[in-house]
C-alpha cells in the first residue's frame, strides 16, 4: 500500500483534505464564488450591521450578514481564505527549508558547526515569537509578503532540532553501517538513506505548523500589525467584529469557525500522514503477514 | 611484541603457506575521545582497542569472542573501515581484491591506506552482517531495493530485470522465496531479517565478511538455522568469516580459530580445539565456565569473575585482566601482573597467550559432554 492509499484509507485523512481542498478552491475560485466585492460599502447607513440571511435596501441577501462598514462577510470570508492559506502554507514551507538546512547540516556536519548552529536556533528560540513578530513587523510596511516571511523565520527553530535530532539518531542506526560498508556514501546516503528516514516527523510538524501559522496571522491581523487593511484576512475580521461582539457576534464568530476548521484540518492530516509515512503502522486493518521461512 | 601475524608467518614453513593469508591485522589500536568542558575538549580517550594482532586465513572462520565494551566490535568496524583506526595496518591480500589485481606493489594491501575511491572498490570484497536485523535495514525500503542498492552502487548487475535475476538468486541462496521482494523488512520474522542482511552481504560476492554478533539477537532455535547457513554459504562461495560473538558456546561450531580478548586486548588466540580443550589464560577458563552443557546431570562449577569491567578509559596497569584474575591475587605473582604488560606470546604450535603466568597454571577446560553421564 502506497502513502496516498494509506492517506486515502483513513478517516482522519479524508475529513482534513476534505477541509482544506474546500478552502483551497474556494480561495482559487474566490472571484467566481464571492457574491460582492469584499471590500465594497455600498450603502454604509443602510447595510451595517445586517444579520446573517437578511437583506439590505435594494434587495440583496447578505447570506452572513454585514460587518460596521456594510461589507458582506460571506465574500470577505472568501476572499480571506486566499490570504490565509497563503500565509499558513507559504510560512510554514519558509521554516522547513530553513529548519532543515540547519538542522540537517549541523547533524552530518558535528563539531563546532553543529554547536555554533545549535546555540544560534535556542538564541532565536529563546525570544518570545510575538515580541520579534511585532519588532519585524513595525521595521516594514505591512503586506502579505512581510507577514508571510516574518511568520517564517520565526518558526524554523522547532524545525531545526527535530530535523537535527532524527538525523542524528539515523546516523547511528546500523543500516548506516551496512549501507557505508557497501560502498554507499555522499548524496546517495543522504537521500536514500538519511532522509527518508527522518522527514516524517518533520513532514507531520510542518502539517501541524501550518494551523499555527493560520492562527499567528491572524493574531497579528487582529492586533492590526498583520495584512493592513481593507484586505480581508480572517484575523482582521476578528479585530473590527471584536467591538460589536454582543450586539453583532456574527462579524467575529464566522471568521472564527473558519479558523478552527483550517486549524482542525491541518491537525487531522498532520495525525494521519504520521502513520501512513512508515511502512510499519501503514497497513493497520490488514493482516501483518509474516512469511514462513522455505527450509 | 608478540605478533600472531608475523608469528605465523615465520612459523610458514612447517604449518601453512603465508599465500593463504587474507587478512592481516596488525597493532590495530583504536582510541576514542572523551570530550568534555564547556569547550568540549579533550580531557580523555577510551581504549576500546589497543595494540590487536591477528591474520585469517582464506576459507577459514576466525572469531572474536569476549563481554560487551572489549572491543571486538571496534575491531570488526575497524576492518570494514567503518571507524577510523587511531593507528595500525590491516592489510589484505592483493590478488583477492578484485580490482587490485594488475596493479604493483606487495602481496598484501593496507586497506588504511586506500583513497577514497580504491576503498569503495575494495568494500565490494570485504561485507558485513549486523547483530540486529531490525535496525541493519532501512524501514523504508523493499527487500528488493535494499538487495538491487550493491549492485546499483558498484555499476554491477546491468539491466533492471537482470539485477532482478540476481535478487532471486540471492533470496533463493539464503532459502528465502524470490516472491517476497517487494516487501518491507517489518513484515519478515528477525530470522528470515537476518537473511535479507546475509544476502545482501553476498550480493557483492565478497571474499571476506565481517559478522558481528549475526545471531546474538535472535532466538536459539533459529540461530541454529542461521548459524548453519553460514557455513553452507562459506562453503559454497569459499567465504572468510571474522566472526564477532560474545559467548564460545556459539562460536565452537562454527570457528576455526577463536580470539579472546578483554578490555581492548587479545588475551588469547588459538583454533577451537586448542581453546577448548586446553585454555591457557585465566579469563578463557572463566569464560569456558559460563558456556552451558546440554545435560541437566552435569553440575559444573562455574567460574564466577569477581567485581565488573574496568573502565576502558583508564584501564588496570600491567596485565589489564589482574584486578578479577584469581590466579594473579596469590602472593609473589601480584606485583608483576600489576606492572608488566604480558605480551600475546606462543605457547603451542597454533596457541598464543597473553600471561605471565601462563605455564604454571592448571586451568579447566569443558568437559567433553559425552563424557558425563
Amino acid at each position: 500500500m502506497t502513502t496516498g492509499k494509506a492517506l486515502l484509507h483513513d478517516r482522519r485523512a479524508v475529513i482534513g483534505l476534505a477541509i482544506i481542498g474546500t478552502f483551497a478552491l474556494v480561495a482559487i475560485l474566490a472571484p467566481l464564488l464571492a457574491p460582492a466585492d469584499p471590500n465594497a460599502q455600498p450603502d454604509i447607513l443602510g447595510t451595517r450591521f445586517l444579520a446573517p440571511m437578511s437583506s439590505g435596501p435594494d434587495g440583496t441577501t447578505y447570506w452572513l450578514g454585514t460587518d460596521r462598514f456594510g461589507r458582506d462577510i460571506l465574500s470577505r470570508l472568501i476572499y480571506g481564505a486566499r490570504i490565509s492559506l497563503t500565509v499558513g502554507v507559504l510560512s510554514v514551507v519558509v521554516s522547513v527549508i530553513v529548519g532543515c538546512t540547519v538542522g540537517i547540516s549541523a547533524a552530518v556536519a558535528g563539531g563546532w558547526v553543529e554547536r555554533v548552529l545549535m546555540a544560534a536556533t535556542d538564541t532565536v528560540l529563546a525570544m518570545p515569537r510575538i515580541v520579534v513578530l511585532l519588532t519585524l513587523v513595525a521595521l516594514w510596511e505591512p503586506s502579505v509578503l512581510l507577514v508571510l516571511l516574518v511568520l517564517g523565520l520565526t518558526g524554523w527553530m522547532g524545525i531545526a532540532r527535530l530535523a537535527r535530532a532524527e538525523v542524528k539518531s539515523i546516523l547511528a542506526r546500523p543500516y548506516l553501517d551496512a549501507a557505508k560498508a557497501l560502498g554507499i556514501s555522499g548524496p546517495r546516503l543522504l537521500w536514500r538513506h538519511i532522509l527518508p528516514n527522518t522527514m516524517t516527523p518533520v513532514i507531520v510538524a510542518a502539517a501541524l505548523a501550518v494551523g499555527n501559522a493560520i492562527t499567528l496571522e491572524s493574531g497579528l491581523s487582529f492586533l492590526g500589525i498583520g495584512i493592513p487593511p481593507p484586505a480581508p484576512s480572517w484575523g482582521s475580521m476578528i479585530a473590527t467584529g471584536r467591538d460589536a461582539l454582543v450586539h453583532a457576534p456574527w462579524i467575529a464568530t464566522f471568521p472564527g469557525i473558519a479558523i478552527v476548521l483550517a486549524v482542525v484540518a491541518t491537525n487531522l492530516i498532520g495525525d494521519s500522514m504520521r502513520d501512513a509515512l512508515d511502512p510499519t503502522t501503514r497497513e493497520r486493518g490488514e493482516t501483518q503477514s509474516t512469511i514462513a521461512p522455505s527450509r | 611484541m608478540g605478533d600472531p601475524g608475523a608469528a605465523a608467518a615465520g612459523g610458514k614453513a612447517t604449518r601453512t603457506d603465508a599465500a593463504d593469508v587474507l587478512l592481516d591485522v596488525r597493532h590495530l589500536t583504536k582510541h576514542f575521545p572523551v570530550l568534555g568542558g564547556v569547550l568540549q575538549r579533550q580531557i580523555g580517550s577510551v581504549q576500546a582497542v589497543d595494540d590487536v594482532s591477528f591474520i585469517v586465513r582464506k576459507g577459514e572462520t576466525l572469531s572474536l569472542v569476549g563481554e560487551s565494551g572489549c572491543g571486538k566490535t571496534t575491531t570488526g568496524r575497524s576492518v570494514l573501515r567503518l571507524v577510523e583506526p587511531t593507528s595500525g595496518q590491516i592489510l589484505f591480500r592483493r590478488d583477492a581484491l578484485t580490482d587490485e589485481h594488475g596493479t604493483e606493489g606487495s602481496e598484501m594491501v593496507d586497506l588504511m591506506t586506500l583513497d577514497k575511491k580504491r576503498l569503495k572498490r575494495a568494500r565490494r570484497d570485504i561485507q558485513a552482517i549486523f547483530q540486529d536485523p531490525n535496525s541493519s535495514l532501512s524501514p523504508r525500503m523493499t527487500v528488493r531495493q535494499i538487495l538491487a542498492e550493491p549492485f546499483q552502487v558498484h555499476k554491477l548487475g546491468g539491466s533492471r530485470s537482470e539485477i532482478d535475476d540476481h535478487i532471486a538468486e540471492l533470496l533463493r541462496s539464503v532459502g528465502l522465496q524470490p516472491e517476497y521482494r517487494n516487501r518491507y523488512p517489518h513484515q519478515f520474522s528477525g530470522g528470515q531479517r537476518q537473511r535479507i542482511g546475509i544476502a545482501r552481504a553476498l550480493a557483492l560476492q565478497p571474499k571476506l565478511i565481517v559478522a558481528d554478533e549475526p545471531v546474538s539477537s535472535l532466538d536459539v532455535s533459529i540461530q541454529g538455522q542461521v548459524l548453519n547457513l553460514l557455513e553452507d554459504l562459506q562453503q559454497q562461495f569459499g567465504l572468510t568469516y571474522v566472526f564477532i560473538a560474545h559467548d564460545l558456546s556459539v562460536v565452537e561450531h562454527i570457528s576455526d580459530h577463536v580470539a579472546v580478548m578483554y578490555l581492548g586486548k587479545i588475551v588469547e588466540l588459538a583454533t577451537v580445539e586448542s581453546l577448548y580443550g586446553d585454555p591457557r589464560h585465566p579469563y578463557t577458563e572463566a569464560l569456558l565456565s559460563a558456556v552451558p552443557v546440554p545435560d541437566p546431570d552435569v553440575r559444573r562449577k562455574r567460574i564466577i569473575l569477581e567485581g565488573s569491567v574496568p573502565s576502558p578509559i583508564d584501564p588496570p596497569s600491567g596485565c589489564r585482566f589482574h584486578t578479577r584474575c584469581a590466579y594473579a591475587q596469590k602472593a609473589g605473582r601480584l606485583a608483576r601482573c600489576s606492572t608488566e604488560v604480558p605480551e600475546l606470546r606462543r605457547v603451542d604450535a597454533d596457541h598464543w597467550v597473553a600471561c605471565h603466568y601462563s605455564e604454571d597454571l592448571t586451568l579447566r577446560p569443558v568437559e567433553p559432554t559425552s563424557g558425563s553421564g
